[in-house]
């Protein structure tokens, strides 16, 4: 008997959001790794064992400057954490990846051995969107893998929208919208279309390598190797898929409602 | 007449030398393939490699109750060929993509227009079918849907609430990938095959591997053919909790739709305990696996197993016991066993529909041979159905996962593998969780990729999704669409 049944079990489990951000945040998986940090100033000299192992090329290292690790194009594979032998390429189990500009995911040099982490919108929109952030989502070339874990916030243990943030149907509806995928030519047109019909002012999020800068597809012809080769930008969230609490992590933290 | 000429056998798994497949000219090729199919034959994939001398045209078959596969190909093909759809409508789209690929075109074909090709900046549709009368109505949805999900494009033919026929336009997730394998293996080609489509991460890369595995002539180590087998098993599990729970939430049941829509969760969180990512993105890799199962993780894994099962099997109670959700399942989208046959559905919804088939019991390769799994089958072909089939899925995942976990293969999860071997075919067949996903490699003299053909169990059912909406209401197609749960980027590529 479902109805009784389902009282019980809902009485028995209580509230099951979990505490974060007011209490700790969900441990990642032991073997997640979380962001990267890149010490450019600890690579020998000469050195390229990283470059050749990265699947999507985000590692570069012309002759005699320092290595450069864009997280934005990084699938976060760790393939180059293993092949570094001067451990100048760490992972930092920190969760924490978004960024506002572009150019903050690109590692190595001094000063910038780590993500610059995303500031928040200034007044004017944190006091239209702080409260109530309503996003339209829009898949162009997503391999459905950044839709689902965007979707878990939506879940029970997160509940997003006790943050005022929620998924709405029309773009007409929308504060902003929540891009995956690389953008394939054939979404184009589609995306276009989507951001003309949300209303100014709008946010852009580009959530996971491929909204970023391509991901796996990076250079194919299909491809547009990222949102920002058609809309504007505003926050970035780099993975492949972002844990759900670093895309958590982003949109809080543009919204202001992390310390 | 002559009697059709005989395809090459061959196992799940295995390749052969490419000049051992037997070629002949095209006509044959169709005649014989015609013939396999009418005694009971499948298509698995039908493509075309390319060559200096023109496109070859490549079948691989499967006959599922000899435990079999079989391919053929033909010599060059210069313009075209006479089309099987009319007597086998499961080839139709396998032929529409040849003719956009190669512009080899199937005579006869009834609906010959592109599949995924781009026209500027959206997918070349051609022209919708459409019902006539002045009582009719078309409803146009997508490619931008309402939820979090990916695009497509659905043209339903009305009358009233009636949906007489619903056509699908897909190809606006196309990333080209498949075309750029040519050439390869590579640094990039593992991370494209874990993403073909996210949530089958596993089944993808299980099957790349065994394509590349197949070629050096090496299996990978017993120890990793056991972990990729549990890995695939716990996407399954997830992607199956994910379904009945989107299930529950169209049917507007809430407390199965939110218990389940926490519990895919837990089980997308045991594929990360083995591998850290929740898709198992960086878990295989030709040659093995990147990571092991240690005795303590293997015991946290079993544990958290059975929580989120006590947990899955009361949200689903709840599921079965309402008359209500019953009332919305039963007898809505309703696939025959002949119609799934004549479509060559695979997976859920073939087994939903009745039919027996599942790779891994017909086709057993890896660590399937040691292991078997029971088919889960019902009859009905309805909603109902396809989400009960899930169902019994989830209970024997579980169950084969605890065994297998009882039962450690021993030794090395890894071991580097050589070179592929050159002018060969291989062909793999992995049951991911929507079904039968199919690689296959054709190398050059150098060992490189000359054709890499993937097919993901989408690009069968789509059309079972089609057939099921006909005579149901508009408003049915939420829970019919759910009760697929197909792949975009899988078919679109």
């Amino acid at each position: 008997m479902f109805i009784p049944d389902t009282i019980v079990n809902r009485l028995r489990h209580g509230c099951q959001t979990m505490a974060f951000p007011a209490g700790p945040p969900p441990a990642l998986p032991d073997r997640h790794g979380g962001a990267l940090r890149v010490d450019a100033a600890k690579c020998a000299t000469d050195c390229a064992a990283c470059v050749p192992v990265c699947p999507t090329r985000a590692i570069v290292r012309p002759p005699g400057e320092p290595v450069v690790l864009d997280l934005g194009k990084c699938i976060f594979c760790a393939e180059c954490v293993t092949a570094c032998p001067s451990q100048a390429i760490t992972q930092t189990k920190d969760h924490r990846l978004a960024v506002r500009r572009r150019e903050d995911l690109r590692l190595g040099p001094p000063g910038a051995e780590e993500v610059r982490l995303a500031a928040a919108l200034d007044e004017k929109l944190k006091a239209l969107f702080g409260r109530s952030l309503r996003l339209r989502q829009v898949s162009a070339g997503g391999c459905n893998a950044c839709e689902a874990d965007v979707n878990v916030l939506n879940t029970i243990g997160w509940d997003l929208g006790r943050f005022g943030i929620q998924f709405v149907a029309s773009p007409r509806h929308a504060d902003g919208l929540l891009i995956t995928g690389p953008v394939s030519h054939n979404m184009r047109l589609a995306l276009e279309k989507t951001y003309a019909a949300v209303p100014a002012p709008k946010l852009v999020i580009a959530t996971g390598a491929c909204a970023i800068a391509g991901g796996p597809f990076t250079g194919l012809p299909q491809v547009c190797d990222g949102a920002a080769a058609v809309v504007p930008v505003d926050l970035f969230i780099p993975g492949c898929p972002p844990h759900p609490l670093t895309i958590l992590d982003g949109l809080l933290r543009l919204l202001g409602k992390l310390a | 007449m002559n009697p059709p000429p005989e395809f090459l056998p061959l196992s799940n798994g295995t390749s052969v030398p490419w000049a051992e497949v037997p070629a002949w000219p095209v006509d044959d090729l169709v005649t014989a393939t015609s013939a396999a199919l009418e005694r009971g034959g499948r298509l698995c994939a039908w493509f075309g490699v390319p060559g200096a001398a023109g496109t070859q045209l490549m079948a691989v078959l499967a006959f599922d109750a000899e435990n079999t596969l079989a391919v053929g190909r033909s010599t060059p093909v210069k313009q075209g060929y006479s089309s099987l759809t009319p007597q086998h409508p499961q080839a139709h789209l396998f032929e529409r993509e040849v003719w956009e690929q190669h512009g080899l075109e199937p005579a006869g074909h009834p609906w010959l227009k592109p599949v995924r090709q781009p026209a500027v900046n959206h997918p070349a549709m051609g022209e919708f079918f459409r019902v006539a009368g002045g009582e009719i109505h078309e409803v146009s949805v997508g490619p931008v849907h309402a939820g979090i999900i990916e695009p497509g494009h659905f043209r339903f033919q009305c009358n009233g609430e009636e949906v007489l026929h619903l056509e699908i336009a897909l190809g606006y997730q196309h990333r080209g990938l498949e075309a750029p394998l040519a050439g390869g293996p590579d640094r990039t080609t593992m991370s494209r095959m874990e993403t073909i489509a996210g949530d089958t991460t596993i089944g993808h890369a299980t099957a790349y591997a065994m394509v590349l595995e197949a070629l050096t002539g090496a299996e990978a180590p017993l120890r990793a053919q056991w972990l990729r087998a549990i890995a695939l098993e716990l996407e399954r599990l997830a992607n199956h909790t994910g379904d009945l729970g989107a299930l529950a939430g169209d049917v507007a049941f809430q407390p199965t739709s939110a218990a389940c829509g926490k519990i895919r969760g837990d089980f997308l969180n045991l594929t990360a305990l083995l591998c850290g990512n929740r898709f198992g993105r960086g878990l295989i890799r030709p040659g093995g696996c990147r990571h092991d199962l240690e005795t303590a993780r293997a015991a946290q894994l079993a544990a958290r197993l059975q929580t989120a099962l006590t947990d899955v099997d009361r949200a689903a109670e709840w599921l079965w016991d309402s008359n209500s959700v019953r009332g919305r399942f039963e007898l809505v989208g309703t696939v025959t066993t002949d119609q799934a046959a004549a479509l060559g559905l695979v997976g859920v919804a073939a087994r939903a529909s009745g039919l027996v088939r599942d790779v891994r019991f017909d086709h057993p390769a890896g660590w399937h041979r040691f292991a078997p799994v029971p088919v889960a089958v019902w009859p009905g072909g309805d909603v109902f159905a396809r989400a009960r089939v899930r169902w019994l899925e989830m209970q024997r995942s579980v169950q084969f996962i605890t065994e297998q976990l009882a039962t450690p293969a021993e030794g090395e999860r890894f071991a580097a593998p050589g070179a592929p071997a050159g002018d060969t075919l291989a062909v793999a067949l992995v049951e991911g969780w929507r079904g039968e996903l199919c690689h296959v490699a054709v190398t050059g003299p150098d060992g490189k990729f000359r054709r890499y053909k993937i097919t993901d169990p989408s690009f069968h059912n789509w059309a079972g999704l089609a057939l099921a909406m006909r005579g149901q209401a508009v408003s049915d197609f939420p829970i019919c669409n759910k009760s697929f749960n197909l792949s975009y980027c899988g078919f679109d590529l």
